[in-house]
This record gives C-alpha cells, structure tokens and sequence, in this order.
C-alpha cells in the first residue's frame, strides 16, 4: 500500500505502447498505472498534475550508467537505471548487489549488473546466481572485454543456464591496448594512442559465435562502428538472441570532437569516424540498436583536467539523453514512439521489469516532457554531480517538466 | 631550385602567438619569420662574445616533466645566452608526474612570475593544457607523441642553410613515425614550407591515415630514398619495443639501417640528418652519421640553441614591451 494519494496526470498527449500518440488522461493508485485513455477523470482526493498538453511518457530506463546520480537522472526523466558493476569495490558479490538495489529508493530504483568475473577481472567467474537472488538484473563485463575465449563461453553458459542476459563491452583489448583515440587522421595529427576501429568487431564477432554456441542472450551495450552495427544486423536476422545499444555521443559526434585535447570527449570506446556514426545513425534507423543510453558517469576535475591520455574516460550523460535521443526523431531517423521503445520499453525489456511503458498494471513512471522546449546544456550549471560533458554550449530541445516515480512526483517543474 | 619569397609583416603581426605549442597553426611565413631571426643568433654563437643582454631581468623556467639532457642543455644555453635568469626544474619520474599535481606544478610556476615556461611532458596536449593556465608565454619542448616544434624549426633552419630553398625538396623521414613527435612537427613544418615529405616505417610504426598529413608513405626504404636531398632518421626507441612492433634491433637495421651503401640510392649530394640520441649500427652506421660532407647531425644541435633563442626572444617580446609588439 502507498502511503500517498493516488495521482491523476490530466490534459497530456499519451504516448501509449504500440507507438500511438492520443490526448487523455492517466491515472496511477498504489504504485501502478490502473487507468488510461481519453476517458479517465481524477477520482475525488487524486493528486492532479496537469499536463497542459505536454507528452506523458514512461520514464526512461537508463542501461549501464556508473554511478548512482539521482540530481541528474530525475533531470534527465530517468526513473530507473542499471548500475555497471565497475564500482569501487565492484559489485561481485550478493552483499554488495543487494545494497546496491536498495541504493535508490523510494525515488528512484537501481538495477544492479553482476560482475561476470570476480573483481571484473576477466578470469574466474563471480557468484551470479547468487548476486540475480539479491537483486541484479543481468549480468555485466564491465568496462572490459573478457580476453579469454573459453572464459567467456563458459560465462555465457551458464547465464544462458541461469536465463540472464550478458551485457558486454566490446573491445578486442589486445588491439585496443592503451589506446585513447580511434586510429585515424584525427588521433594521428595529435599523438594519441589509438587502435582501429575494427577492435569492436572483432569482439562482437567472437561474442555473437560464442553466445550462439552457448544458446544465451547477449547485449552489446554501445555498438559504435560500421563493422559492428553489420554483425549485430547480421546476428537478429540469423534470430539470435543479440541486442545492442549506444549512447548519444556515437551518433552526435564523431573523432574530430577530441581535436582540442578536450578531456570531456574522451570517452570508452573513443569516438569514431564519420562513416562510423553514420552507420550507428542508420542502425538506430532501422532497428539494429535496441537501446540508446546515457553511461552517466559523471567525473569531476581530478579525473579530467589531465592530459587527455591520462584522464579517466566517460561522459556525464543523463541529463542530456532525453534531447539528444529526440534530435534523431527531428532529424526523421526515428519518430517519436520508436524514441520511447529505445529510451524505455526495450531497457525495461532488457532487464526484465514491468516498466517502460504506459500500460495498466505497469509500475507507475510517467515522465511528462515538452519535446520542443529548446535550452542550452551548459557544463557549469548541470544538475550531475559532475559536468563532463562534450555537449557545452550546445543547443538542445525537449525537456522534463515534470517526473513521477512509482506515481509519486519526484520532480514538477511547471510548464511555462 | 629557386628561394621562395615569404614575407612577413612588421612588428607582432609576423608572429602573433602567445606561445609555441606547435607547428600546427602556423603559417609558413611565421614559420620563415623565426628562421630568419634564428640567423643573427647562428654568427653571435659562433664568435666570441656569446653573451647579448637581451632579455636581462627575465626569468625562463625549464619544466622538463620526462628525461631529457640536449633538448634541456640547448634551451638552458638559449636563455642563458641571451642574459635571462634561467630555471631547470626536472621533475621526470617524481611524483609530480602525474595527476593534478601537472595544473598545480603550472599554478605554482606562474604564481613565481616565470615570463616564459619550456615544458616537455610525457603526454600528447600535455603543454597545451598547462599553455591555458598561465599568464606566460609556453613553450613546448617536446609532449608526448603530438609536437616538438623546436626540434623541427632546427632541422628547418639546418636544411635551409645547405639547400637554401625548400620548394620540392624531397625528404625523406625514416623510423618510428608512430610515436615519434619529431617526425609529426617536421611533417607540418617541411610541408608548410613546400618540400615533398616521405615517412618510411614499418606499419606497425606507421601512424593510420598519415597521408592526410600530405606525406608519401613507404614501407621499402630503398624506395623511399630514391632521388632524397635529405634523409632524416629518427631514434628507435628501443625501450618501446619489447618485440611487439619489430622482432629485433638486428632485423631492424636490416631493412631500415642508413648504411653507407643505402644512402647511395639518394641524392648524390643528400643531406644526413638526425635528432639525437642516435643509436648507432641500428638505424644509422656510424660511417654515415659521421661522414664529413653528408651528415648534419652537429650542425642540427648547433642549430637547436639559435632557434630557441629566436623563440624565447621573439615569445618575450609583448613582455618586454618592445617597441611594435607591447
């Protein structure tokens, strides 16, 4: 039982499953969504947010971010993420993954990832039937490639044994070695150390023949480059159980962003080429990528004003998801529903929680959003606990006004 | 082959940077400016007096953060030179290496009111990074894999004083290209100025997609230095290798050591050059880095501590409040 009013979210443009956008009402009692469509009214002592024609959308589900930014996430219209297991100390353990899992709440919910390996180490096997009992939503390699072929087939396995996705990087580590730049003219013109792009194939490649021997599902959390997207495409069209994902910054820039040593675009994996973000672009088009990410993990001044090589990869991002993912729906690469299946549906699908969509019975995480509100990201004045972020300065539109969690506000901004 | 004419215009506005981070952004005729500034301080280095009281009163600090002795020496011998107070803080391998400590080390160094920085570092952007800090004029000496424009307006003025004219010069840089920062600044520099650039290397130490850089690229150095007026080899830096990138110093001398026999293939009165430290019998023989005529190697040194005066006098200038540049 909730201890609050039921809520009621009047005079907004649902966005219902199915990808139809209708004028109605929504109404949310002890948690969960119980009434929606053009008929619902506020039933006496409701809580009534109006909406004042805004889009009511589910809230986002955030698939592998870094840390545990509530400021930043109910900014963003998240309203719940999947922690990485790359914490200090790593989550591999059932202790640790249970505490995890109650980090967030009530206003936000944290879907732990198991360590696939003790300490993220690659080698020995963590205790992940365990660590799902306690909690984790699927299972994490980290920011790593598992190197060891027959580690990560035995991994694969037994997650496919324990019905559990493995959520990986995909980095070929002896190419990829030290490097902090994609091999290219870019990398080559500042002395970076760089590895070709082609590293990620050659990891997604070896990953989908595995998981294929192993029966298990795999998800490659950012898919990045041409190569990549065509194995993945080439995987669902076999019918395998291979999913993708990506973050903005894939499709919003490319390598000439790290021209001036700025450490806020050194991000893992390195930003690609042009012909690269195309490809993501086009993947994300036509359904290839399943889910768009932000891989929050803010990072303040002592891990970024270094030198670019010797500062800490990684991108302050939540806040900056929701707009980025909608210029691709300005751009006409996707409409507005298919943003919500990448930003919502398929991450709740992915880890298996009834959210993500607006649907009775579902829990109650509505996000009510201006899609065209423009506003200007300025790495100053972010609500992260960190502003690293390669979008200074830019322009954006679309913006939370208004966020609930479990049909409790946690965040209400009024529409001006 | 004809002198080119690169002019330049009066007072600052020949050289309208606040430092020297790299080759990268300059325009040949700044590029040819420093060049020609460099000379006085050629004729001043070979007499007797080598003292001018230029920038007297000044303090240069050398912040060499990764091991360095000539590149060090020959700025040290700059300032001195030209009468400034000059500061070696050497702090390769000490905790400073790394960190925040770089910004802080930047902070304190200005806070000191240094009136100019030479800083070498480890890491690529390194200098830019410290350049943004402070209130000085920053010279790079070297960062990481990205530039080391000192070293390549030597070799610059080195070419210039035996073939006068760079206008399809074709040189040849052989070596590791990929983690050599010399060869980048020389690329940009011999480039800009109009020679025809050869890289040679191996493509493990070949960096990926240097032909946009406007260079020709060969992994055959016997191809590579046919028809060269110079050859410029680069230090195998053998501490870097650990046989992942060639199999053995030996091997290595095989297909890319200059011997006397292989600098035949080049231009009969080809120029023999190189940055220093060599490694003798790997990428050069000693019959070539000491041949009398050809080789360049002292000359560059020599040239090394013109052109840093001409840096430091010219980045000093705004601050001294010089008539045509305050």
């Amino acid at each position: 039982m909730s201890l609050h009013a039921p809520l009621t979210i009047t005079g907004g443009k649902l966005l219902l499953p199915g990808r139809t956008v209708q004028p109605g009402a929504i109404r949310c009692e002890g948690g969960f969504i119980t009434a929606i469509g053009g008929d619902v009214t506020p039933q006496d002592g409701d809580t009534v947010h109006d909406a004042r024609g805004a889009l009511v959308a589910p809230g986002l589900v955030d698939v592998g971010v870094f840390a545990i930014d509530k400021p930043a996430f109910h900014f963003g219209g998240v309203t719940r993420a999947a922690l990485m297991p790359d914490q200090s100390p790593p989550l591999d353990v059932s202790a640790r993954v249970r505490f995890a899992a109650q980090s967030g709440k009530p206003d936000f919910w944290v879907h732990p990832l198991a360590a696939a390996t003790q300490g993220l180490g690659g080698a020995a096997l963590a205790e992940i039937a365990m660590m799902r009992d306690a909690g984790a939503r699927a299972v994490a390699t980290g920011r790593r490639w598992i190197g060891d072929s027959g580690t990560m087939l035995r991994l694969l396995q037994y997650t496919g044994m324990l019905d559990m996705v493995v959520i990986a990087h995909a980095e070929d580590a002896g190419i990829v070695g030290n490097a902090v730049a994609t091999a290219g003219e870019m990398a080559t013109r500042l002395g970076l150390p760089s590895a070709p792009s082609q590293a990620e194939a050659i990891a997604i490649a070896r990953d989908i023949a595995l998981a294929e021997m192993a029966n298990a599902a795999i998800h490659f959390r950012n898919v990045t480059t041409a190569g990549g997207v065509a194995l993945v495409r080439a995987a669902k069209a076999r019918g395998l159980k291979v999913t993708a994902g990506v973050s903005p910054a894939y499709f919003m820039l490319s390598d000439l962003a790290i021209g001036a040593f700025r450490t806020f675009t050194h991000l893992s994996p390195a930003l690609r080429c042009e012909a690269d973000r195309q490809a993501v672009i086009a993947a994300v088009g036509d359904g290839t990528i399943d889910i768009v990410a932000s891989g929050h993990d803010p990072r303040g001044p002592e891990d970024k004003r270094l030198p670019f090589a010797d500062s800490a990869p990684g991108m302050s991002g939540a806040e900056t998801l929701l707009p980025l993912t909608l210029s691709l729906v300005r751009d006409g690469v996707i409409d507005i529903g298919r943003a919500f299946d990448l930003l919502s549906a398929n991450p709740a699908r992915l880890l298996g929680v009834d959210a993500g969509r607006l649907a009775v019975g579902a829990e109650a995480d509505v996000a009510v959003v201006d899609t065209e509100r423009p506003w200007i990201v300025n790495a100053d004045k972010m609500a992260a606990s960190a502003g690293n972020t390669p979008f200074d300065r830019q322009p954006v539109q679309g913006r939370v006004l208004a966020l609930f969690k479990g049909g409790v506000a946690v965040r209400t901004k009024k529409a001006s | 082959m004809t002198p080119p004419e690169y002019t330049y215009p009066d007072g600052a506005l020949a050289f309208p940077h606040r430092g020297l981070v790299g080759i990268a952004g300059l325009a040949p005729h700044e590029i040819w400016f420093l060049l020609d500034e460099a000379e006085q301080w050629v004729e001043m280095n070979r007499g007797a007096q080598k003292r001018r009281e230029l920038l007297s009163g000044l303090t240069i600090i050398n912040a060499f953060f990764e091991n360095s002795t000539r590149t060090l020496l020959s700025f040290e011998i700059a300032g001195k030179r030209l009468g400034a107070d000059v500061v070696n803080m050497a702090v390769a391998n000490s905790s400073v290496k790394k960190g925040e400590t770089l910004i802080d080390t930047a902070m304190t160094l200005n806070a000191m009111r240094a009136d100019a920085i030479v800083i070498r570092h480890a890491s690529s952007g390194a200098v830019q990074l410290i350049a943004g800090k402070v209130d000085c004029p920053v010279l790079n000496a070297g960062d990481g894999q990205h530039e080391h424009p000192t070293q390549a307006l030597l070799d610059a003025l080195t070419i210039r004083q035996a073939k006068r004219a760079f206008n399809g010069l074709r040189v040849t840089i052989c070596g590791d290209i990929l983690h050599s920062r010399v060869a980048r600044s020389n690329i940009l520099c011999l480039a800009s100025l109009g020679a025809e650039v050869r890289v040679c290397a191996p493509p493990a130490l070949m960096p990926a997609d240097i032909e946009q850089m406007g260079v020709k690229v060969f992994h055959d150095f016997d191809a590579a230095l046919k028809g060269a007026d110079v050859v410029m080899m680069l230090r195998l830096q053998l501490e870097r290798m650990e046989g992942q990138f060639i199999p053995s110093p030996r091997e290595y001398r095989h297909l890319y050591g200059l011997t006397l026999d292989r600098l035949e293939l080049a231009e009969s009165n080809a120029l023999v050059m190189h940055p220093g430290p060599m490694n003798r019998g790997i990428e050069i023989d000693s019959n070539v880095a000491d041949h009398v005529e050809r080789s360049m190697i002292t000359t560059q040194v020599e040239m090394g501590v013109a052109i840093r005066m001409a840096c430091l006098d010219v980045l000093t200038r705004k601050g001294r409040k010089q008539e045509g540049w305050a």
